[in-house]
């Protein structure tokens, strides 16, 4: 029970501290559960962040749930997932039923200015680590970047670019481990 | 009935919309154009509210559907209907992964995985950078090259980047709050 209301607690907090898309709560989750708690280690939240990418609804929310269930299974899962939507439920109610003006309170436009500044400094952070702990070999650096520039340029669906390099691992990875085992 | 119809839409909306928060936008307006109880000409402002308050993005637009639509009972209920299918469906496939985690198929599959999935992420951040501290739109109208870059923003950033760097053991929510206050004061 008592890992339960950890975890909700760690994503409540992580639902506060969330702006914008699912990946600029990796710093967080990284800190916590990586850092702090040991639950978890970085390929754990990439494979976790992966797979929420291609799975239906909100990323933040599949991905909060992924850890929940692989520290405390089903009930991990949903309190996880309950824990990272509070803040929204509460925080919008608020500015719905009082500010509705919110968006020309200035002060508000420049605390939000200053953190997206924070928010790419902190996600550029973790994804040099990431990169250090995914990126082991030269099919790996080919499909980082060739991901990478398609996401840029390109506005094919995120699902589509995923499932693609998945099958490139299964085809690729597993033709290159027997060439390996071959050589021993 | 209301709180059915709000379930209904948003439990749709959670199972369909693959890949982000904005990727519910369009189902938004479909729900719009179907029901009375959402002004599809407020959806550009919940936009903009969702994407500037704590909060993933998706989750803060269906809480702002459901209560401009039925208050408070609206807002939960449509944010628990929009995480309901992603949930039920993120449990079956971390059931049916813990029985194939060490499956050779699966781990090579993970091993292109990570990559791709890291680029979509660097191509995130890049895209937040680029609206944050590079200002090539400003560059480009004004033509003059000092308009690239933000200066009080790139200032912030490098201190920011050296910082977390070297001083690992700072929470990032740290980093947030103390960004948001020198946003304020020196008004970003």
């Amino acid at each position: 029970m008592k890992t339960l209301f950890e975890l909700y607690w760690i994503f409540f907090k992580v639902g506060l501290f969330t702006f914008g898309g699912g990946y600029t709560m990796l710093p967080i989750l990284q800190k916590e559960f990586v850092e702090k708690k040991k639950w978890l280690d970085t390929e754990n939240i990439i494979d976790y962040y992966t797979l929420s990418q291609c799975t239906p609804g909100i990323i933040a929310v599949n991905v909060s749930t992924y850890i929940g269930f692989k520290k405390k299974s089903y009930l991990g899962g949903i309190f996880s997932a309950l824990g990272v939507i509070t803040p929204s439920i509460i925080i919008i109610s608020i500015i719905a039923t009082i500010l509705t003006n919110f968006l020309h309170i200035e002060a508000v436009g420049h605390a939000f200015a200053g953190i997206r500044v924070a928010v790419a400094a902190l996600v550029i952070v973790t994804i040099l680590d990431m990169y250090k702990k995914s990126v082991i070999d030269w099919l790996c650096i080919i499909l980082y970047i060739a991901s990478f520039i398609l996401s840029v340029l390109t506005s094919i669906s995120p699902v589509f670019i995923v499932l693609g390099s998945a099958i490139t691992g299964l085809v690729l990875g597993t033709r290159m481990q027997e060439r390996k085992e071959r050589k021993k | 009935m209301i709180y059915l119809e709000l379930f209904w839409e948003f439990f749709k909306t959670g199972l369909f919309s693959i890949g982000g928060g904005l990727a519910t936008i369009p189902f938004l307006y479909d729900i719009g154009k179907r029901y009375d109880w959402l002004d599809t000409s407020i959806i550009p402002d919940m936009i903009a509210v969702s994407e500037s308050t704590p909060g993933p993005i998706g989750i803060n637009m269906a809480t702002y559907t459901g209560y401009m639509a039925a208050k408070l009972p609206g807002a939960l209920i449509a944010s628990l209907a929009i995480i309901l299918p992603s949930v039920i469906i993120v449990l079956v496939i971390s059931r049916l992964l813990s029985s194939f985690s060490q499956d050779k198929r699966v781990l090579n599959a993970m091993y292109g995985l990570r990559p791709a999935s890291l680029g979509l992420i660097t191509a995130a951040a890049f895209a937040v950078l680029n609206v944050s501290v590079i200002t090539y739109d400003t560059f480009i109208e004004s033509g003059n090259i000092l308009d690239i870059i933000d200066l009080k923003a790139f200032v912030l950033f490098v201190c920011l980047l050296v910082i977390r760097i070297f001083f690992k053991r700072i929470h990032p929510i740290l980093f947030i709050v103390f960004a948001g206050v020198v946003g304020i004061i020196f008004k970003f």
